[in-house]
């Protein structure tokens, strides 16, 4: 089988498997990161979907935007759903009953994924399931009404950690699950966003082409949860990326590269201030919250240079 | 045909599952149910089965795992007790809502708090509303005899729901009993190969399951899970019909024992049972009309058929074990909505016995006897609802 060139021309061929007439709010990151994974896929897939604002605006009976095979069962399972799916088709293809290769892939917010949803996210890449996970985070449980997760960053103004005159939002900075899911020691972990859809979906087809679990992370965003236009989308997911808040990297079998270095790093502020949600940051009593946003992407990046530049070491010893 | 031998309970589910060889098998281990996955393990790791174990991190992820694995297309089994079940009950629901064969054994333990590793029946009843069928078994044969048939219940094309079969914990879940095991093919045979409908995997016909579905279509929903509710006890009636020429053994709806002219009955499910026969057998000698209905079909009820067979008694003892706080015994409740609406008035009594595997013996079945017969000779009630063997 030929595989598609990663080219718009050649891509715009190919038949979109997730269809328009869903019911996500125009500009949301979601379906633009999803439709480029199904485009990137080669393989037929059978999909798992978490319970959130993808699963619920795709799948309202009597319609589905899927033309994949999709199953949802509840919100803090999809990892285990997509195991028993995984394993039966072991179990067929082990009897001859099935012949295709068919690869498995969840979708879960970060409400699905970062904290409902992680222990059973973290036994299924433990276990080694042939599959991939895609985290779609957006920073909060936005289909519940934009409540804070684990995922939401320092500061942000959420229903659940509202930017009041005593508490500014959001006390606690994110947690790092793209890194703790590297510390599963599997096969493929990488981070990414809908606006570098090259590097999208080049992760989507390693992530595919490994045997055992691959987990990808990727920012995407919410007009409604970031107060943001409907039509920057892109624009603030390339922002996450040019200030370091969300670098684009990867690990293959536990080796790290950076995948893009801006030449300039800008600071943390330009992500933040485009988004109403972190409007209170920017009063004279929060300027020690935007010191803090910038020291967290600061120490984030460093660490991520300092720990690639050891892989860098190690391969030039190796080379010798 | 069979082969007599001596096995515990859990060891006859793990010999039923390695002759049904599920294409899936998901679970993760819980007292008193963990020996039923130790030996599966042991079968799937010596090659006796081809099943794919999916040794899961919770009792939620196993049933996740399950449905994933129903809904892609093929036999899925696991089991489970107590907290391990009360941790599934979200997706109990799911199964059954999704219309997959699951097919689960419940070794019945208590739930807490405090927390007790032994028998009764909260476990089960608690997942009285999920959607499932329910078998109930008073001994190692029943359990091994009524997983077997759980397979062609929960498949059949009427039907297509999840089933669980319930044994008590420890009593006979760790008990050596004497058992006739069926020959492997006969059981290979008699259960025949799983017809997948509109499995996952058919990637040629895309399907969306588990979608969202709104006030405008939900009861329909609903609807058709009752309809497929209303054809399980003739299945189940088919199903033992068939079973009865393998194994020589005949099963129906529920059991009775010297019920035909009893003007006393008793009502209890599972190994008590087989205590009250024994104590009903002295009565009898001494000339008390006493019966026994044992139910096996629990979910759905069959209530006709029970109140037409308890229609005869003046006096009946529902025995729980389990309680609903503020209410009378699960099983009381079902009695009680059976012969309401078959026009009985028997007298009624509830008892609650066994609660975290407290022992129930001959002298307790003696005791609501007695007091049966007492209720018979002066047509009243004194207590309702009431403890057996407690300490007040």
């Amino acid at each position: 089988m030929s595989t598609t060139p990663l080219r718009l021309k050649e891509l715009s061929k190919k038949e979109d498997l997730l269809t328009g007439g869903h019911r996500l709010c125009s500009g949301c990151g979601a379906p633009i990161a999803v439709r480029q994974i199904l485009l990137a896929a080669e393989v037929p897939l059978v999909a798992a979907n978490a319970t959130g604002c993808l699963e619920v605006s795709t799948s309202v009976y009597p319609y589905s935007a899927w033309k994949i095979p999709w199953i949802h069962t509840a919100f803090e399972n999809a990892a285990a759903t997509i195991s028993g799916v995984e394993a039966m088709y072991k179990a067929l293809k082990k009897k001859g009953k099935i012949k295709e290769k068919i690869k498995f892939i969840a979708f879960g917010g970060d409400g699905g994924t970062y904290d409902i949803g992680f222990q059973s996210l973290s036994g299924a890449m433990e276990r080694g399931h042939d599959i991939v996970y895609i985290c779609y985070d957006n920073g909060a449980y936005m289909n519940t009404g934009i409540q804070r997760s684990s995922a939401t960053p320092l500061g942000a103004n959420t229903t659940t950690s509202p930017a009041g005159s005593v508490v500014p939002g959001k006390l606690q900075p994110r947690k790092n699950l793209t890194k703790i899911m590297a510390a599963h020691g599997i096969p493929y972990v990488a981070q990414t966003t809908p606006a570098h859809w090259r590097d999208l979906m080049t992760k989507v087809r390693k992530a595919l082409e490994v045997d055992g679990p691959a987990f990808i992370n990727i920012l995407a965003s919410c007009n409604r949860g970031w107060r943001t236009p409907t039509d920057t989308a892109i624009q603030d997911s390339r922002l996450a990326v040019d200030t370091c808040f969300w670098p684009l990297y990867e690990y293959e079998n536990g080796k790290l590269t950076i995948n893009y270095k801006p030449k300039e790093k800008k600071p943390v502020v330009e992500f933040l201030k485009t988004q109403g949600r972190f409007k209170h940051l920017f009063s004279p009593e929060n300027e020690h919250l935007l010191q803090k946003a910038q020291e967290l992407v600061d120490k984030e990046w460093e660490a991520l240079l300092r720990e690639e530049a050891m892989w860098k070491a190690e391969e030039e010893k190796n080379s010798e | 045909m069979g082969k007599r031998i001596a096995i515990t309970g859990n060891f006859a589910i793990a010999e039923a599952m390695r002759q049904i060889n599920p294409d899936v098998c998901a679970a993760y281990p819980i007292t008193p149910s963990t020996q039923i996955m130790e030996k599966f393990s042991t079968f799937v790791a010596d090659g006796k089965v081809d099943t794919e174990l999916v040794t899961v991190e919770s009792e939620h992820s196993a049933m996740s795992a399950c449905i994933g694995a129903s809904a892609a297309g093929g036999r899925v089994m696991t089991a489970t007790s107590s907290q391990g079940l009360a941790l599934m009950w979200e997706m109990l629901h799911i199964a059954s809502g999704m219309r997959l064969p699951v097919v689960m054994t419940l070794v019945n333990r208590a739930l807490s708090a405090p927390i007790n590793i032994h028998g009764d029946h909260s476990d089960g009843m608690g997942a009285r509303d999920c959607g499932w069928i329910q078998l109930w078994s008073e001994n190692a044969q029943e359990a091994y005899d009524n997983l077997i048939q759980a397979i062609r219940i929960a498949e059949h094309d009427d039907i297509r729901l999840p089933a669980m079969v319930c044994m008590d914990g420890f009593i006979i879940s760790h008990s050596i009993e004497s058992m006739e095991m069926l020959p492997d093919d006969v059981v290979r045979d008699f259960i025949g190969e799983f017809k997948p409908k509109h499995p996952l995997l058919d990637i040629e016909n895309p399907v969306t399951y588990g979608p969202l579905v709104l006030p405008d279509y939900f009861m329909e929903f609903k609807r058709q899970q009752h309809e497929a509710m209303l054809h399980v006890k003739d299945v189940v009636l088919e199903v033992a019909k068939e079973f009865q020429k393998i194994s020589g053994r005949s099963y129906g709806l529920f059991e009775t024992y010297r019920l035909e002219d009893a003007e006393l009955a008793i009502v209890v499910l599972n190994s008590a049972a087989g205590t009250c026969k024994d104590v009903i057998d002295e009565y009898r000698d001494k000339g008390v009309r006493v019966g026994l209905l044992k139910p096996r079909l629990f979910r759905p009820f069959p209530y006709e058929e029970v109140a037409e067979a308890l229609s005869g008694a003046k006096v009946i003892a529902v025995l729980d074990r389990a309680e609903s706080f503020g209410g009378f015994g699960p099983m009381f409740m079902e009695i009680s909505a059976a012969m309401l609406t078959n026009g009985s008035k028997p007298l009624m009594i509830n008892k609650i016995y066994g609660l975290g595997g407290r022992d129930f013996m001959p002298e307790h079945a003696a005791v609501v006897i007695d007091e049966m017969k007492e209720v018979a000779e002066t047509g009243k009630v004194k207590i309702l609802k009431d403890y057996l063997g407690v300490r007040e």
